[in-house]
C-alpha cells in the first residue's frame, strides 16, 4: 500500500471549515488592551509634534505613546533586517514607532492603548500630529533620479548594488555579435498580499514571572522568537511564540513587524496582555507589499534564435525601510533570469532603492515570478524577432536540448538538480490543443472578428527548498536553512510528529502524516502533527520559499527512518534474529521470509515505553529527531498555457482556458499539489490582469481597499486544468521539489504573453501589467490608429 | 474599518421611521440593507449618531402587478427582484438587472429603495428604473409624494429626498418591449465602469457611471426618436456627459465605452 501519491483529503479541513480552527482573534484573554495605531497621513514629513492629551482623555484609554516616548528601555535594537545583501548596504534604523520623521503613508507615529478595539480606534482620531512635509520619493523614477531623498540623512536613495557579472566584456561582445537582439523594460508593479486572515498579534506577559507568550498570525514563529529577544532584550528562553491557525500569508507574514515588537514591549511595560489586529486598510498599506521592480532586459540570439547572451539590470523598490528580507527578495530571482534555457553569456545586476512607500518584501514567489516574467516575455519578443513560433524558440533553447539532465551548472553559479523540459512542454501543448488554437486564431484574424484569440506560454523554472545553510550564508542571509523534525511512537502505537515547519494553509498535517504512514505502513489517521509553538517545537525555521516539503518533509522522512531502524533493532531482539534480517512489510516487522514472525510495528511503542526487555544499550522510548540541511536547492519547472479572448472594441480580456503542467518531482499528495497550483495561478494572473497598488505623486496610496484593489475571484478565472510530469530531485532522498509558489511563477507571463499574442498581428509586442481593459484598448488604438498607448 | 459610535433604533413602521428622522434630524440615517451605508460608516465616511433600522419593515417588501405598472415596496431585496415571477412577466429588465448587482450576499441584503436613495451614479438598479421611466413614492411627515425617476437624482450621492423623507414604493411601467442592459466591469462583483440600460425599444436609454448621477442618454433617445439608426444614435452616447476619471478608466475611455455599449445594447434590444 503506497500512501505517497494518493489523493487523501486534507486532515485539517474539517476543523478549519467548520470554524473550530482557533485563529488569533479567537483567542481572548482577560484584561487585554488593544493597540490603536496612529499612522502617518504623509508620505514623508518631519514630525513636529505629537499631542496625545485629548486621546488620553477618551473613554477606555489606558496609555498613549509617541515615538519619542518609546526609546530608552523599550528595545535594544531596531526592527531586524536579516539579509544585508552587501557589506556596504545602507540600512537606516527602523524603530516600531517613527521618532523624528515619518517615511511612508501608514508609518506608525503613535500608539494608543485602550480597553476595547473600538475605544482604541476612536482615541486614535484624537491624536494630533503636526507634520512638516519633506520631498517625497513616490516612485522608482524619483528614487533613481536621487534628487529627492527618502532618507535625507543617507545622502542617496540607492541602498545597494548586487551583481553576478563575472565577464561583462564577454556579455557585451556576445550581445554585439548577436544576429537578433531584443531589449525591453518590464515593470513589476507593487502588489498587496491579500491573505484571507489579516495579521494580528497578542502578547501575554506574566508580570511576576517575567516570561511572555506571544501569539501572532505569522508564518515564522521560530524566527520571531529569536528576533523578539534580539530586539527587546527579553531573554530568549523566556519567550514563547505561538502561531495559532493562520489564514494564509503569502510572504506578508514572513516578517518581524512593528506591531509584534510593540505588543511585546508594551505588554512587558504595562504588565497586561496587549493585542492588535490589522484592519484591511492597514493590511493594504502598512504590511509589506510584493514586487516593485523595473527590469531592463537584453537578450541576443543567433540567426536561428539560439540564445547568445542575456543581460539584466533591475531597479528594485525597497520602500521606506528594510524589513526582514526586503533587500534579498529581488535576488531570489537573480539566478534564474536565463530560465530553462542555456545562456552562454549571462549578467545580472540589481540596485535597491529606498522610496517613501510601504516596504516591499517577499510575496508568493519572491523574486522568481519577476525573473520568469522577464525571461518568458523576452522569449516571446525574441520569437517574434526571429519569426518563429513561441513554442519553437523555447524548444531550441532548452537546457540539454530538452533531454533529461541531472546536476547542471547554471551560468549564475547554481546547480540545477534535475530537469526534463521537452516532454513537459509537449504534454501542455497537447492538453491545450495548441495547434487547433493556432488555427482558430488564424481564422479569427482572417475574418477580422472583434474577439481575437491569444495563446500564451510560459516555461518556467524556479528555486525551492530554501535551505543549504552554507549557500544562504554565502548570500549574506542571517540564518540557516535547515529544518527539524521529531517523530515519536507513543505507548499505544500512535505516532506524534513534531515539525519545525509552520503551516498556514498548506496542509502540512496531511502531507507529514502521509510520509510517516507510507514509510511505516500504518494508517495516516494514526499520525498527529504538532507544530507552530516554540514550546512544543523548539527547533524550526518555518514556512516560506516552497521549502516545507523539500526540507521539513525530508527531515520527517529521515526521522521516521531512524525510528524504524530502532523498531527493527527492538524486533530483532524480540524475535532473536539479526537486525539485518528484519524487514518492514505492510506495517509488520518480521524476519525476512518468515511471515509467521510478523509483529505489528505499532506494538514497538509499548515495548519501548515499558522498557522491560530492551536490547543491551538501547534507550527506552521511541523518539527520534533529525535536523536536515540539504546539500542543494530543488528546481521545479513547468509549462503554463493561458488562452485569452481580447475584445478589440473594449479592450476586455477574458481568460477562456488555462493549462498548467508542473513538475515538482515526487508528489506526496496530488490533491494538495493541484490546490497549490490553482491558488498560485490565480495569484499570478491577478498580477497580469488585475492587481496594482497605485500611488499618486505625493506618495498617497490610491487603492488600499478591496473595493479598489482588484483581487480576482473564482468568477474571473476559467477552470484551471492541471497535469504533471515527474522528474525526481537529486537534492533529497524523497526526490521532492516543492510547489507552493510554482503557480504564481508560471502564470503572470503566460497571461501577458497571451494578451500580446492576441494582438501581435497589429504589431503589438508588449503590454504592461496589469493588462486592464483601458490599457489594452489604448494599445490596440495606438497600433491601429497611431494613437498614444 | 471600525465605525464611530452610534445609537440604533428599530423602526416599527414607516411612520415611526419618519418620526424618528424628524426627532434626530441630520445626525440620523435610515438603515435598509446596509450594503452602502455600513461600508461608509466603517470607513468613517458616514458618521450618523442615530441609525434607524427600516430593514425589518416587511410590509414594504412586495412586488405587485397593478394597473399598467409594477409596484415594488422600497424594502424589497435585490434577490427578490431577481427571482420575481411578476417581474418576469411584466418587467423582465428589472429582474435581469437585479441579478447583476454585486454578488449573492449583496443581493440578499441590498434593497431597491436603498440603492435608489443612495443615488450612486455607478449603481445598476437606479439606471434601470431611469430607463424604464419609473416613479418613486416618498413618504414624509406631511404625507406621500410621487417623484419621476427623471427628477429624482440631483448630484453625487444626492437626491430630492428631504432628510425626513423615506422612499416607500417604486413603480415601473409594465412592458416587455425591446430591452437590454450592458454592464462593463473588471470583476463579476464590481460596480459598472460604464453601464447602459435600454428600455422600451430605445425610448429609454440610461447610462451608469458617466457623470455625477445616473443619466438618461438624451442625445441617443432623441436621435432614435428622430429616426436615426442605432449606430448613428450610439455615436452620440457620450454627448453632454462629464464622465469621471478613476483608476479603472479615464473620461475619454468611458466615452468610448458608452458609445460601444449603447450600440451593443440597442442591437441586443432589437433596435437597428
Ligand atoms: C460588495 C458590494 C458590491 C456591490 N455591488 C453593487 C453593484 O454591482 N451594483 C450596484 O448597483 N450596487 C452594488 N452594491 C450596492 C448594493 O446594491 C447596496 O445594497 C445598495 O446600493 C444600497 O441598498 P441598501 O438597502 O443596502 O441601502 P443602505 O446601505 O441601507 O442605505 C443606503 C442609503 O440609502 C438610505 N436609505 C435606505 N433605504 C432608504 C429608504 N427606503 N428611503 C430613504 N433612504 C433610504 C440610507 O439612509 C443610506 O443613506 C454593492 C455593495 C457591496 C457591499
Amino acid at each position: 500500500m503506497s500512501v505517497i501519491g494518493s489523493r487523501l483529503l486534507r486532515k485539517e479541513d474539517p476543523k478549519l471549515l467548520t470554524g473550530e480552527g482557533k485563529y488569533i482573534d479567537d483567542i481572548q484573554v482577560a484584561g487585554q488592551l488593544w493597540m490603536g495605531m496612529v499612522r502617518s497621513t504623509q508620505a514623508h514629513a518631519a514630525i513636529a509634534s505629537v499631542d496625545l492629551s485629548a486621546a488620553l482623555e477618551q473613554p477606555g484609554v489606558v496609555a498613549a505613546y509617541s515615538g519619542k516616548d518609546l526609546t530608552e528601555g523599550y528595545w535594544i535594537a531596531p526592527l531586524p533586517c536579516a539579509w544585508p545583501v552587501t557589506p556596504d548596504m545602507l540600512n537606516p534604523p527602523h524603530y516600531p514607532v517613527a521618532v523624528d520623521e515619518a517615511r511612508y503613508v501608514g508609518d506608525i507615529v503613535a500608539v494608543v492603548l485602550a480597553e476595547s478595539r473600538y475605544e482604541a480606534a476612536d482615541a486614535v482620531e484624537h491624536v494630533v500630529v503636526e507634520y512638516e512635509p519633506l520631498p517625497v520619493v513616490a516612485s522608482l523614477t524619483d528614487a533613481v533620479a536621487d534628487e529627492k531623498l527618502a532618507h535625507p540623512e543617507l545622502g542617496t536613495n540607492k541602498a545597494y548594488t548586487w551583481a553576478i557579472d563575472e565577464n561583462p566584456d564577454g556579455v557585451q561582445a556576445a550581445l554585439d555579435g548577436s544576429a537578433h537582439k531584443v531589449e525591453a523594460t518590464y515593470i513589476q508593479q507593487r502588489l498587496i498580499p491579500s491573505a484571507m486572515e489579516p495579521r494580528g498579534v497578542l502578547a501575554v506577559p506574566s508580570p511576576h514571572g517575567g516570561d511572555i507568550t506571544l501569539y501572532s498570525a505569522t508564518q515564522v514563529p521560530h524566527i520571531l522568537r529569536v528576533m523578539v529577544a534580539a530586539t527587546t532584550g527579553i531573554p530568549e528562553q523566556m519567550i514563547r511564540v505561538i502561531a495559532p491557525a493562520v489564514g494564509g500569508g503569502f510572504g506578508a507574514k514572513l516578517n518581524i513587524n512593528a506591531d509584534e515588537i510593540l505588543a511585546v514591549a508594551l505588554a512587558q511595560k504595562l504588565g497586561k496582555p496587549v493585542r492588535w489586529t490589522e484592519t484591511r486598510t492597514e493590511a493594504a498599506g502598512s504590511t509589506t507589499h510584493g514586487r516593485g521592480q523595473e527590469q531592463h532586459v537584453e537578450i541576443g540570439s543567433d540567426a536561428d534564435g539560439k540564445i547568445t547572451a542575456i543581460r539584466v539590470k533591475i531597479d528594485a523598490d525597497m520602500g521606506a525601510y528594510m524589513q526582514l528580507i526586503t533587500p534579498g527578495t529581488p535576488l531570489l530571482g537573480s539566478f534564474l533570469y536565463h530560465g530553462v534555457y542555456e545562456a552562454p553569456a549571462f549578467s545580472f545586476t540589481c540596485e535597491g532603492f529606498f522610496t517613501n512607500k510601504t516596504p516591499t518584501d517577499a510575496y508568493r514567489g519572491a523574486g522568481r515570478p519577476e525573473a520568469s516574467y522577464a525571461i518568458e516575455r523576452a522569449m516571446d519578443m525574441l520569437a517574434a524577432e526571429v519569426g518563429i513560433d513561441p513554442a519553437e524558440i523555447r524548444r531550441r533553447n532548452y537546457i540539454n536540448g530538452g533531454e533529461k539532465f541531472e546536476n547542471w551548472d547554471n551560468p549564475a553559479g547554481l546547480t540545477f538538480d534535475s530537469g526534463h523540459y521537452t516532454p513537459n512542454l509537449d504534454l501542455a501543448l497537447d492538453l491545450a490543443k495548441y495547434d487547433e488554437l493556432r488555427a482558430e486564431q488564424a481564422r479569427r484574424r482572417e475574418a477580422g472578428e472583434s474577439k481575437q484569440l491569444g495563446i500564451g506560454l510560459c516555461t518556467y523554472v524556479e528555486i525551492c527548498g530554501l535551505a543549504p545553510s552554507r549557500a544562504l550564508g554565502d548570500l549574506g542571509y542571517g540564518a540557516g536553512g535547515w529544518e527539524h523534525a521529531t517523530v515519536r511512537m507513543l505507548p499505544t502505537g500512535k505516532v506524534e510528529v513534531v515539525s519545525g515547519s509552520t503551516p498556514h494553509g498548506q496542509g502540512h498535517e496531511t502531507s507529514w502524516s502521509m510520509i510517516v504512514a507510507d514509510k511505516m505502513g500504518i494508517d495516516p489517521a494514526d499520525v498527529t502533527v504538532l507544530h507552530s509553538d516554540t514550546a512544543l517545537s523548539p527547533l524550526g525555521l518555518d514556512t516560506y520559499g516552497s521549502r516545507s516539503l523539500a526540507v521539513g518533509g525530508v527531515a520527517i522522512a529521515m526521522a521516521v527512518d531512524k525510528l524504524i531502524d530502532k523498531c527493527k533493532a527492538l524486533a530483532a531482539h524480540q524475535l532473536e534474529a539479526s537486525v539485518d534480517d528484519i524487514v518492514l512489510e505492510d506495517g509488520n516487522l518480521q524476519v525476512a521470509g518468515s511471515p509467521d514472525t510478523a509483529t505489528p510495528i505499532q506494538t514497538m511503542g509499548f515495548a519501548a515505553f515499558t522498557a522491560h526487555d530492551l536490547p543491551e544499550g538501547m534507550e527506552p522510548n521511541l523518539n527520534e529527531a533529525v535536523t536536515y540541511d540539504p546539500p542543494n536547492f530543488a528546481f521545479p519547472f513547468g509549462t503554463h498555457v493561458c488562452v485569452v479572448e481580447v475584445d478589440e472594441d473594449t479592450g476586455e480580456v477574458e481568460m477562456i482556458d488555462y493549462v498548467a503542467v508542473d513538475d515538482c518531482g515526487q508528489q506526496i499528495n496530488p490533491l494538495i499539489v493541484e490546490g497549490q497550483v490553482h491558488g498560485g495561478v490565480v495569484q499570478g494572473v491577478a498580477q497580469a490582469l488585475w492587481e496594482d497598488a497605485v500611488y499618486d505623486a505625493d506618495g498617497n496610496p490610491l487603492n488600499p481597499s478591496f473595493m479598489d484593489y482588484l483581487v480576482p475571484s473564482a468568477a474571473e478565472v476559467p477552470n484551471i486544468r492541471t497535469d504533471s510530469t515527474t522528474t525526481t530531485s537529486t537534492s533529497n532522498p524523497l526526490g521532492v521539489k516543492g510547489v507552493g509558489e510554482a503557480g504564481t511563477i508560471g502564470s503572470a507571463a503566460a497571461a501577458v504573453n497571451a494578451v500580446v499574442d492576441a494582438l501581435s498581428h497589429h504589431g503589438v509586442r508588449d503590454m504592461a501589467m496589469p493588462a486592464t481593459p483601458q490599457r489594452v484598448w489604448r494599445t490596440i488604438d495606438a497600433a491601429k490608429n497611431g494613437g498614444q498607448a | 474599518m471600525i465605525p464611530a459610535a452610534f445609537d440604533y433604533q428599530v423602526a416599527e413602521s414607516a411612520d415611526h421611521a419618519i418620526a424618528l428622522l424628524g426627532e434626530h434630524g441630520d445626525e440620523s440615517k435610515l438603515l435598509a440593507g446596509g450594503h452602502s451605508l455600513v461600508p461608509m460608516m466603517k470607513f468613517r465616511l458616514a458618521t450618523p449618531t442615530m441609525v434607524i433600522d427600516v430593514g425589518r419593515l416587511d410590509d414594504l417588501r412586495y412586488i405587485r402587478a397593478e394597473n399598467g405598472h409594477v409596484a415594488i415596496g422600497a424594502l424589497t431585496r435585490h434577490h427578490e427582484l431577481e427571482n420575481s415571477d411578476v417581474l418576469a412577466d411584466a418587467c423582465p429588465m428589472l429582474k435581469h438587472v437585479a441579478s447583476l448587482v454585486g454578488d449573492p450576499s449583496v443581493r440578499h441584503r441590498g434593497t431597491l429603495g436603498g440603492t435608489l436613495a443612495h443615488s450612486d451614479p455607478a449603481s445598476d438598479l437606479p439606471a434601470a428604473v431611469l430607463a424604464l421611466g419609473g416613479t418613486l413614492v416618498a413618504q414624509g411627515p406631511s404625507g406621500t409624494r410621487e417623484i419621476a425617476a427623471n427628477e429624482f437624482f440631483t448630484g453625487y450621492f444626492e437626491s430630492v429626498l428631504a432628510p425626513d423623507e423615506m422612499l416607500t414604493e417604486i413603480r415601473v411601467p409594465s412592458g416587455t418591449g425591446g430591452w437590454n442592459y450592458q454592464k462593463f466591469n473588471r470583476r463579476a462583483q464590481d460596480w459598472a465602469i460604464v453601464g447602459v440600460g435600454v428600455a422600451d425599444g430605445g425610448k429609454g436609454v440610461s447610462l451608469v457611471n458617466m457623470g455625477s448621477v445616473p443619466l438618461r442618454a438624451t442625445a441617443v433617445e432623441e436621435a432614435l426618436a428622430g429616426g436615426a439608426s442605432a449606430a448613428d444614435a450610439a455615436a452620440l452616447a457620450a454627448e453632454g456627459t462629464e464622465p469621471p476619471t478613476d483608476l479603472n478608466a479615464d473620461a475619454d475611455y468611458r466615452g468610448h465605452l458608452a458609445r460601444t455599449l449603447v450600440l451593443r445594447a440597442l442591437t441586443e434590444a432589437g433596435v437597428s
